[in-house]
């Protein structure tokens, strides 16, 4: 075929093949080193049932410490990322990622809430989810009701307007919090970490981020369509306004679970869906596996790094921002492709 | 009748733009729209499309009420070409053409052969077939117009609406638009276009109208419509409207009068 479908195969063939490797790195390294070999013997063993001779330490590293926090790093990085290509595609705006219509802000007010009034972690998750939710519904109604002549705009405005009052908000939680217990838990939340991601937060994360990331790849030729703007959207048959509140509530379900799990983490949602269409093309229905592989296998690289580089933990926010700024500005200056 | 606008009252809330639009229009018919700046041509487009609703009046396809037919429904009706845009992700000619057929498929359906088939007869009917792997935003203004033309013929509407097509489009290129759309005419396709150039409506409309304060202020056949009377009236200059022999037959031109000296 003339556009050359299988051509833009191979680099999610070889993006796959990265985040293996990189899965193995993961497992590998950190305070407790483990051989490539005996993870596979382990995980042998496990599979078949049969009995090992490798020390216990080991079975408890892997599965117990190491296995919620790659999976949980791939999850959150999957999730960030497609939600960052289908807010992009939607709003037509390089700028746009998931923390735009205050997921995030939203989210990290609920945490702090649940932090400040003392709630057990499960209801600072379930708390931080709701208000994440919350915040765009919010930013959603009020965009409808201010009708202006540019609906998208209104909305990433209201996005951005609500995010700083909510952030206001937080500043005045980190005023009033108790500064030996609570403020320390505030800010480390903010900071975004997977160092305490449990086996338990996978299972209660992954069935809400399926369920935003299915209904995106079934829509993924609708998004295409959706990228031309809500007009010609119609004009080609496209229930536009409907279609927007399915792939926004889809996005926006998928990043409140991660970050209600994870914390703030920035930068993802941003630039994965730059580098992804760099690498497949912006047709969404290739765009979307990339930036899930990508995102995944940027943020489990990142997570290794942070508990791995120092003595003490980097927090990933922080670690994903350093790294995130100058890469970013490099993209603005030579990459042009990437967008137009 | 493949189109029908009944009385049409149209504009945005609490604005109306115009009223009182009402025109038939036969299958393979070209229907031209000429209008000063701001005469509301674009949003009696939207309102045809159904983008934006009806004020007072209807708008009929094949005598169903387009207000009742759900949007992919619609899209297999009608039509549309914006007037050229540069874009804003770099897709393929190929995938720009490919979208003209969402409304042939459902909502979760990946592209079949049968829409690759009607993508590659669009861009070989509109000459374009070397540029399927080009990116979109990288080629001419000429070429992205003849790629949003050719996603309207892989639309297969009945009715095509084109917003200005020739509008910043150099010299060769309008002419080579203004010859795909008496090609789209002849295959049956009902085409209604705006432009600023009366020779274009001289050139290709079987009927042309003129739009002055949304209000339909002529309607009739291209020679009789366009008269230095009528052109003086919409658009305030004196326009000599002169016969000349071409090798293509003899063709009417319209030559504004320039009198810089009498300001």
């Amino acid at each position: 075929m003339k556009t050359g479908w299988n051509g833009r195969l191979l680099p999610l063939l070889f993006l796959t093949a990265c985040l293996i490797a990189l899965v193995v790195l993961a497992f590998a390294v950190g305070k407790y080193r483990i051989a490539p070999v005996d993870l596979y013997r382990l995980i042998w063993a496990k599979i078949t049932g049969t009995p090992h001779d490798l020390p216990p330490a080991i079975e408890t590293v892997v599965f117990a410490v190491r296995a919620p926090r790659v999976i949980g790093a791939m999850i959150v990085g999957a999730a960030l990322a497609a939600a960052g290509a289908a807010y992009q595609g939607l709003f037509r705006n390089p700028l746009v990622a998931p923390d735009i219509l205050g997921v995030s802000s939203g989210a990290a007010l609920g945490a702090a809430v649940g932090i400040f009034l003392s709630f057990d972690v499960v209801a600072i998750q379930g708390f931080a989810f709701l208000c994440g939710l919350g915040a765009v519904a919010t930013v959603y109604a009020v965009g409808s009701t201010v009708r202006g002549q540019d609906p998208i705009l209104t909305l990433v405005l209201s996005g951005v307007v609500l995010g700083s009052l909510l952030g206001s908000c937080i500043a005045l939680l980190k005023y009033l919090a108790d500064p030996y217990d609570q403020l320390p838990a505030i800010t480390f939340w903010l900071l975004g970490s997977l160092a305490s991601t449990t086996g338990q937060d996978i299972a209660s994360t992954l069935p809400a981020v399926l369920a935003g990331m299915v209904p995106l790849y079934l829509l993924r030729w609708r998004m295409d369509v959706m990228s031309l703007g809500d007009e010609e959207a119609r004009a080609l048959g496209v229930e536009a306004g409907r279609l927007r509140i399915v792939i926004v509530a889809a996005a926006t379900l998928m990043t409140a679970a991660v970050v209600s799990i994870s914390g703030i983490i920035g930068w993802v949602g941003l630039l994965i869906p730059h580098f992804a269409r760099m690498l497949v093309g912006p047709g969404f229905a290739r765009l979307l596996p990339a930036s899930i592989i990508l995102g995944g296998a940027y943020l489990l690289l990142v997570d290794t790094l942070a508990r791995t580089v120092a003595a003490t933990e980097i927090p990933l926010g922080v670690l994903t921002a350093f790294i995130g700024t100058p890469f970013f500005i490099w993209l603005l200056a030579t990459a042009r492709r990437g967008w137009q | 009748m493949s189109l029908t606008v009944e009385d049409l009252a149209y504009g945005y809330p609490r604005k109306q733009v115009g009223r009182d639009v009402s025109f038939e229009l036969a299958p393979g018919e070209i229907f031209c729209l000429l209008g000063p700046n701001g005469g509301g041509k674009t949003t009696l487009f939207k309102t045809i499309l159904g983008l934006i609703p009806p004020q007072a009046g209807r708008v009929l396809i094949d005598g169903e009420d387009i207000a009742a037919l759900p949007r992919a429904a619609l899209a297999r009706r009608i039509g549309y070409v914006p007037q050229v845009h540069t874009g804003y992700f770099p897709y393929t000619v190929h995938d720009i053409v490919l979208m003209g057929r969402t409304a042939h498929r459902g909502p979760f359906a990946a592209p079949g052969a049968a829409d690759l088939a009607a993508v590659e007869f669009a861009l070989e009917a509109l000459g374009i077939a070397h540029l399927a792997t080009h990116v979109y935003t990288r080629i001419s203004g000429g070429e992205r117009q003849l790629t949003l033309i050719a996603r309207a013929l892989a639309q297969a509407p009945k009715v095509l609406v084109m917003d200005e097509p020739t509008a910043s489009l150099d010299f060769g290129n309008q002419i080579r638009v203004l010859e795909q759309i008496k090609r789209l005419a002849t295959g049956g396709m009902t085409v209604i276009f705006s432009t600023h150039d009366p020779e274009q409506a001289l050139l290709c409309g079987d009927r042309v109208a003129m739009l002055q304060q949304g209000r339909l202020a002529y309607l009739g056949a291209p020679s009789d419509v366009i008269t230095s009377d009528s052109l003086r009236e919409i658009y305030g200059v004196d326009v000599t409207v002169a016969e000349i022999d071409t090798a293509s037959g003899t063709r009417r031109v319209c030559i504004p009068r320039f009198s810089p000296q009498e300001l």
